[in-house]
């Protein structure tokens, strides 16, 4: 795919442009740290960030949707049934995405959009977004990436990938999405002549190696699910865990959401908000008795969901992207590096000689 | 703070090897800057993992709920406050537990000192009374007084009110410290003002309850924002159910919060709730000449009547 060279004087005049043909969303300095935020006329994303503190997964999946309105006021008409909530899907382009976050989506897809089930609130978000990805020059020393299926100059699920070389902004057109998002910036004239291919792959290469960290997960696959989930360390790893929601809510892969209706006088709205295996609601029974009623119990669905049960089904890596946000902002400092390494060399026979 | 670490290996080991506790409760070594992690140690041998050093800021009495071996636990002031709480509340038996008083001279606030750097911080060190921070192309020597968590740096009391024994001598009391000047900031504004700042400091909560399981006050088997049957509270991000949170979890530590800061430090985007706690704390000062967590004799203000109890505001 093509490489344009973007000269950093036509920045701004060209995300200017954007706003006509997209909404636009980016990075915000929000005081202690960014987040992604809608962009009025006149902001510009600001790049000024290693990663944004939580992910770009409530663009898609925001923490309380509403999807159902009613009224249960019988002299309107349609009362008593279900109506979709409108909503603006019309296109937004993402500027300043990390690699992490785009290609999190796509394991968050494999969930929300198959041959079977096809999530329509997820899908039509999702499919409303183009995303203008920020390749890493320097990765955090939390960051994993390489050995979680990404990087830091990573590009499946991005359709454009910007790199900043000091001087200007290269772009690399990945989808027909991205095409279009280049017309619309008037930042498609000026192709890089001297070899901009070239100028990434060094610029990658020395990103990739500041990623000191690396993660096994080779033999997770192939584990005895049960002997796993039966292993003993699972007590030592659960011991500081507060169960706060925290890795959950700020991980871009965690996609848990539970279902509420609330009422106000005669309407009413049906909506989801996100929830997490952390919580004590979470697949709490009818009956008032929970499978996952202990908290070593809640931390081992958390791994074994994204680092054994996600692997077996969907054959296709862990359910973690490598974006280090729940290393750092967990309260207690449990690590999902430490707890990978302990369940890829786990081995039963090891654990208790016959 | 070596020698902190040394000695409280020291004790655990010799505790654990007499049979006089089960386990013991302290910290390890964290993974990242900044950060130790809370952990259980079974047998003398384990003693090694135990640190001590100024990112201990979680409230280790969190971790007695439930529990019913004998127990070792290592304590700072406030910790050892929040133990007498769990005490005086039924939640543990005095005979068992072996407090490891530690005095303290604060712990840092990770969350300040992060935000003062553009770059990532990757290492951080602390040598007497100086903390060491280096990133990739920085380094810079703070002053440890100067990057305290606000909580400590208006504590008045470092030294452990109850236990067995003590990694060391105890450190000096500060005095003279205006506990409650951001709290009067608060009480002098208009009630649209008022308003106006609660709900601009409350805008990035997530909700993620870090806060209040950090807590060690919050042990209830089911917490009212939990309850489901009848539901009080709406699980969705709507403000009034977020306000009716914060409000009512205060209103629940008061007279009991001991403002050792757990819940600022575990917020994933620094809310400083203790903004609410403290207003509290100081009114139970105030009315009632109350401090929690000071004495096993005392029943707190809340679990009591007294004929002169403060009933002006009762009009
Ligand atoms: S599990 Fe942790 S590191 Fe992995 S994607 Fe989620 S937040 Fe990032
Ligand atoms: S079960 Fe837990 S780990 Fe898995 S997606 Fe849900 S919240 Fe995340
Ligand atoms: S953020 Fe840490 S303490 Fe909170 S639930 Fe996750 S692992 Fe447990
Ligand atoms: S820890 Fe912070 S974000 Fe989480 S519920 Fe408490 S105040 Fe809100």
């Amino acid at each position: 795919m093509k490489i344009f060279k973007v000269d950093k004087q036509d920045w701004v005049a060209g995300v200017e442009k954007l706003f006509t043909a997209y909404r636009l969303v980016g990075p915000v300095n929000e005081g202690q740290f960014h987040n992604f935020k809608k962009l009025n006329k006149g902001e510009l994303p600001d790049f000024n960030f290693l990663n944004t503190r939580l992910s770009a997964k409530s663009l898609v999946h925001s923490q309380t949707e509403a999807m159902f309105e009613y009224s249960l006021d019988e002299n309107k008409e349609n009362h008593h049934i279900m109506v979709d909530v409108k909503k603006d899907y019309s296109s937004q382009a993402v500027i300043g995405i990390r690699p992490c976050d785009a290609k999190a989506f796509l394991l968050v897809k494999r969930n929300f959009d198959t041959s079977q089930y096809r999530d329509p609130y997820w899908i039509r978000a999702y499919e409303s977004l183009t995303l203008v990805g920020l390749a890493c020059h320097n990765p955090c020393s939390s960051c994993f990436c390489t050995t979680s299926g990404c990087g830091p100059f990573h590009e499946e699920g991005l359709d454009v990938l910007l790199v900043d070389t000091d001087d200007y902004y290269l772009a690399k057109i990945l989808t027909d999405k991205g095409k279009n998002f280049l017309i619309a910036s008037g930042w498609d004239t000026e192709t890089d002549a001297d070899g901009g291919d070239q100028k990434i792959e060094i610029m990658k290469k020395a990103a990739e190696e500041k990623i000191t960290v690396l993660i096994n997960t080779d033999k997770l696959k192939a584990k005895e699910t049960i002997a796993l989930y039966d292993a003993e360390f699972w007590e030592e790893v659960a011991f500081s865990c507060i169960n706060c929601g925290t890795c959950t809510y700020v991980c871009p892969t965690c996609w848990c959401f539970d279902i509420q209706d609330e009422t106000r006088g005669k309407s009413g709205i049906r909506m989801r908000n996100w929830d997490s295996c952390m919580f004590p609601l979470f697949t709490l029974h009818g009956s008032g008795h929970n499978p996952r009623g202990k908290k070593v119990q809640r931390v081992r669905q958390r791994f074994m969901h994204k680092l054994k049960y996600y692997v077996e089904k969907y054959d296709n890596g862990i359910q973690c992207v490598g974006c280090g946000r729940c290393v750092n902002l967990c309260p207690v400092n449990i690590d999902i590096r430490r707890v990978c390494e302990l369940m890829n060399a786990y081995d039963p026979q090891l654990e208790c000689p016959a | 703070m070596i020698d902190y670490s040394e000695k409280i290996k020291e004790i655990s080991k010799r505790l654990l090897e007499e049979g006089r506790v089960d386990i013991v409760i302290g910290f390890k070594k964290g993974t990242v800057p900044m950060m130790n992690e809370p952990c259980l140690v079974k047998s003398s041998g384990e003693v090694e993992k135990f640190v001590w050093d100024s990112n201990c800021g979680i409230n280790l009495a969190n971790y007695l709920t439930g529990r019913n071996e004998k127990t070792g636990i290592v304590a700072k002031g406030c910790d050892s406050r929040n133990i007498v709480t769990h005490i005086i509340e039924n939640k543990i038996k005095r005979e068992q537990l072996y407090i490891i008083g530690v005095p303290c001279k604060g712990m840092i606030d990770k969350h300040r000192v992060a935000a003062m750097f553009d770059g990532e911080i990757k290492v951080v060190d602390e040598k007497d009374a100086k903390i060491i921070i280096k990133g990739e192309n920085f380094e810079k020597t703070l002053d440890k007084e100067s990057i305290l968590q606000s909580n400590c740096s208006i504590c008045i009391h470092r030294n452990p009110v109850l236990n067995d024994e003590l990694v060391a001598d105890p450190v000096e009391e500060q005095r003279d410290v205006d506990r409650y000047e951001d709290v009067r900031k608060i009480e002098t504004m208009k009630p649209q003002e008022k308003w106006q700042y609660f709900e601009d400091m409350l805008k990035p909560c997530i909700r993620c309850y870090a806060c209040r399981n950090a807590c060690p006050l919050c042990y209830c088997p089911t917490c009212f924002v939990d309850e489901h049957r009848p539901q009080w509270v709406g699980k969705s991000q709507d403000p009034t159910d977020l306000r009716t949170f914060h409000f009512l979890r205060a209103y629940h530590c008061a007279g009991r919060c001991t403002d050792c800061g757990a819940c600022e430090r575990a917020c994933p985007v620094g809310i400083p709730v203790r903004q609410f706690t403290k207003k509290l704390e100081k009114d139970c000062l105030e009315l009632f000449n109350w401090e929690a967590g000071m004495s096993l004799d005392v029943r707190p203000p809340l679990d009591t009547f007294r004929p002169d109890d403060p009933d002006d505001f009762i009009k």
